[in-house]
């Protein structure tokens, strides 16, 4: 486990470093995240963002590295991961389709589009492809009405989209689809 | 630095530069639209023309008319154009010294932007959200300044108390109140939190102002801490508006290093550092006391007030929580004077209110209009209506607010009237919807959104929405009786009682409204032999 790899860190190895002790540049970029921090309890949620940032999303091991570390109980660190809609602790997709459901695009008719694109794929809301080749999420609300209903594919936000655009933009990344 | 060095920046700022501008829309709705590649084309025009001289292309916030973008103007030529491709933008920089334009141009005399009155968005689309030295172009920190040098914190408190500003989070608590709350805490460490967690569907006024003037949120924050006596300030934005986020820390640098936050602000006594903290994609941290938790790192749960956040804040300090659009106006307010303020809108809702005018109607966008105008002068006039029908309802205040019938569209905006009728201001969201969509299903809507989004601290809330949620599914299917209909209505009343926070208190809101106004849609969906023929709801 990571956690105890890190405290037996030979004491050649610098602050600065490149390379964390276990071998995980992953880890190093969260100690540093942590660092900055001060190692502050209220930094939680700062930290648990960069270790989704770094690692793709939360996993247990990577949990109780952040609890020790900041030395705060498991259950807390978890608590909180579980609470909040955007920290997940499965592995997502390799691609991202977020669909936003807000106000404003659903009346535009962003629930067609997502119908369509399950449909097509095979999984709902929420889920990952078999091949692990595609998540499809849903938003609240992205802030971009003006141009509802929007669609976010690997983090860039599209406008008004149609049921067929978007199926067009996520068959490339479907494998056997 | 001194008030001559401040104005000094803002001359050379303003004298500087080429005197055509030609200003690119760079917020979330136009980049979206790929924006940044119109820049760099009209970027490219203007050094092919070997116009560097005389013009100069910036990235702006928020052009406004959202619905057309992405939007380019000229100015001083006064020329907006819309829906701008890579491809038209050469035509735009070779117009300016008389070709034509390919791109189609906006009339800028269109209601939509005669009607508004900004105050909170008078820089937005204007300035470039990413040099201090523009907002300090336009006068920006010279309130603060002012405030540090000139003006006793409680003469700042009675000026922002005489203008009757109300909260724009949507409560319409009295802002001046608030803050002389907070400043008569006993002196000791305090807290200054901009609640920038725009969590309703369907609003963006506040990532707008993130992104396209964020200096003025800073300096509003500012001057509140100095009022209250914080040195301390956080803001607490979502995770989903990275571009907001960005900008707001290239903004507090900049102002850090410009002596203008942190220590010893214009060499005064007086020191303010504000902080950025994310959240993590919750609603329900909308809340005052949800948000405290979750600055603090824990989960968003909110707790029983009293104490309210002024006497028990962020780790139990004394804590001044105020929405970005409050922020937004302190400046303003302090430049042109409270009676000035006070004189905009009607008795009791004073100045303007920021809405994000967005759904089936023709023209979508951002819009800052004085209190006391119609929603009818709203979605008519400046919304210039529906495509091709009629309005059937207006919603405003997001899942806490409620859905006003056409019949309903005189009613005026402001705090009393739109509670009046069972909805509520919000933060500003304005979703129009036609003739097509069923209140049934829009109650619906709002139901799953509240049932994904409590916290599931207190049972009414937690237990109440998802048993809604099903009623409605069940009302939605055909398989409903009068009696669900009836124990809808009760479970209304209960939330709304009951809960702890303002979540579940307003979660059945949309239900409610619909009800009210739209009886006969959810009569039309009872099953046939449970109506026996008789109307059984009277609402």
């Amino acid at each position: 486990m990571q956690s105890t790899e890190a405290k037996t860190k030979p004491k050649a190895a610098k602050e600065n470093s490149k390379e964390h002790p276990s071998g995980d540049k992953r880890l190093k970029v969260l100690d540093i995240t942590m660092k900055r921090a001060q190692y502050r309890q209220d930094a939680l949620i700062e930290v648990l963002h960069k270790a989704q940032e770094s690692f793709g999303f939360l996993e247990e091991d990577v949990l109780i590295y952040v609890a020790r570390k900041l030395k705060l109980p498991l259950s807390r660190v978890y608590g909180v991961a579980t609470f909040y809609h955007l920290f997940s602790l499965k592995p997502s997709g390799a691609h991202s389709c977020v669909v936003c459901l807000g106000t404003a695009c659903y009346v535009k008719g962003s629930g067609a589009v997502l119908e369509a694109l399950e449909n097509h794929t095979g999984i709902h809301q929420g889920e990952t492809t078999s091949d692990g080749q595609m998540s499809l999420m849903t938003a609240r609300c992205l802030g971009a009405c003006g141009i509802a209903p929007a669609v976010v594919y690997d983090g860039t936000v599209a406008g008004r989209q149609t049921a067929d655009e978007a199926i067009e933009k996520v068959k490339d990344w479907l494998g056997n689809h | 630095m001194d008030l001559a060095e401040l104005q000094e920046i803002g001359e050379k700022q303003r004298t500087d530069r080429p005197s055509i501008r030609v200003r690119c829309c760079t917020a979330a709705g136009c980049l979206s639209s790929k924006s940044d590649a119109i820049k760099k084309s009209l970027d490219t025009a203007v050094k092919e023309a070997g116009l560097e001289k005389e013009v100069e292309v910036c990235s702006v916030g928020c052009m406004k008319f959202c619905g057309r973008g992405p939007l380019v103007e000229v100015d001083p030529v006064g020329k907006i154009y819309e829906m701008v491709t890579p491809e038209n933008a050469p035509s735009i920089i070779s117009a300016i010294k008389g070709g034509k334009a390919t791109a189609i141009e906006l009339d800028r005399n269109h209601p939509f932007f005669t009607r508004q009155k900004p105050i909170v968005l008078e820089n937005i689309g204007k300035i470039d959200p990413e040099q201090i030295e523009e907002y300090i172009g336009v006068g920006g920190y010279q309130q603060l300044y002012q405030v540090i040098n000139d003006l006793p914190p409680a003469e700042v408190i009675e000026e922002i108390t005489k203008s009757g500003l109300r909260g724009r989070g949507g409560a319409g608590y009295p802002t001046g109140l608030k803050w002389a709350t907070v400043a008569k805490m006993p002196p000791g460490q305090k807290y200054v939190v901009c609640n920038a967690d725009e969590g309703d569907p369907g609003a963006f006024m506040d990532r707008a102002v993130l992104e396209s003037d964020p200096h003025r949120v800073l300096e509003g924050m500012a001057i509140a801490g100095y009022a209250i006596g914080a040195s301390e300030g956080f803001i607490y934005v979502r995770a989903e508006y990275p571009l907001a986020i960005e900008r707001l820390e290239t903004a507090i640098k900049q102002a850090k290093k410009y002596g203008i936050l942190g220590s010893q602000i214009f060499e005064s006594t007086f020191d303010f550092k504000i902080n950025i903290r994310i959240g993590a994609g919750a609603f329900v941290c909308g809340e005052e006391t949800a948000l405290i938790s979750s600055i603090e790192g824990g989960r968003g749960n909110p707790r029983p007030r009293p104490p309210y956040p002024a006497q028990e804040g962020l780790w139990g300090c004394p804590t001044l929580i105020n929405n970005v659009e409050t922020f937004a106006n302190i400046a303003a307010i302090l430049r042109e004077g409270a009676e000035w303020y006070a004189s905009i809108g009607t008795e009791k809702s004073k100045g303007t209110k920021v809405f994000a005018l967005t759904g089936k109607v023709n023209n979508n966008g951002l819009i800052e209009v004085p209190m006391g105008i119609t929603l009818r002068e709203i979605v008519e006039e400046m919304g210039g209506g529906i495509p091709g029908g009629e309005v059937k309802a207006v919603q405003t205040g997001g899942p806490s607010g409620g859905c006003i019938p056409a019949s309903l569209l005189d009613t005026t905006v402001d705090y009393e009237s739109l509670a009046r009728v069972g909805s509520m201001m919000g933060s500003g969201g304005m979703v129009v919807m036609d003739g097509a969509t069923s209140m049934v299903e829009v109650a619906r809507f709002y139901m799953e959104f509240c049932r994904g989004e409590t916290c599931g601290k207190c049972v009414p809330c937690r237990a109440g929405t998802v048993q809604m949620y099903h009623t409605l599914t069940k009302l939605l299917k055909g398989e409903a009786t009068e009696t669900d209909l009836e124990r809808l209505k009760a479970m209304c009343d209960m939330v709304k009682n009951t809960s702890l926070c303002g979540l579940g208190q307003s979660a059945p809101n949309p239900v409610i409204s619909t009800l009210r106004y739209f009886p006969e849609e959810y009569l039309s969906l009872l099953k046939k032999e449970s109506l026996n023929g008789k109307v059984a709801v009277s609402s």
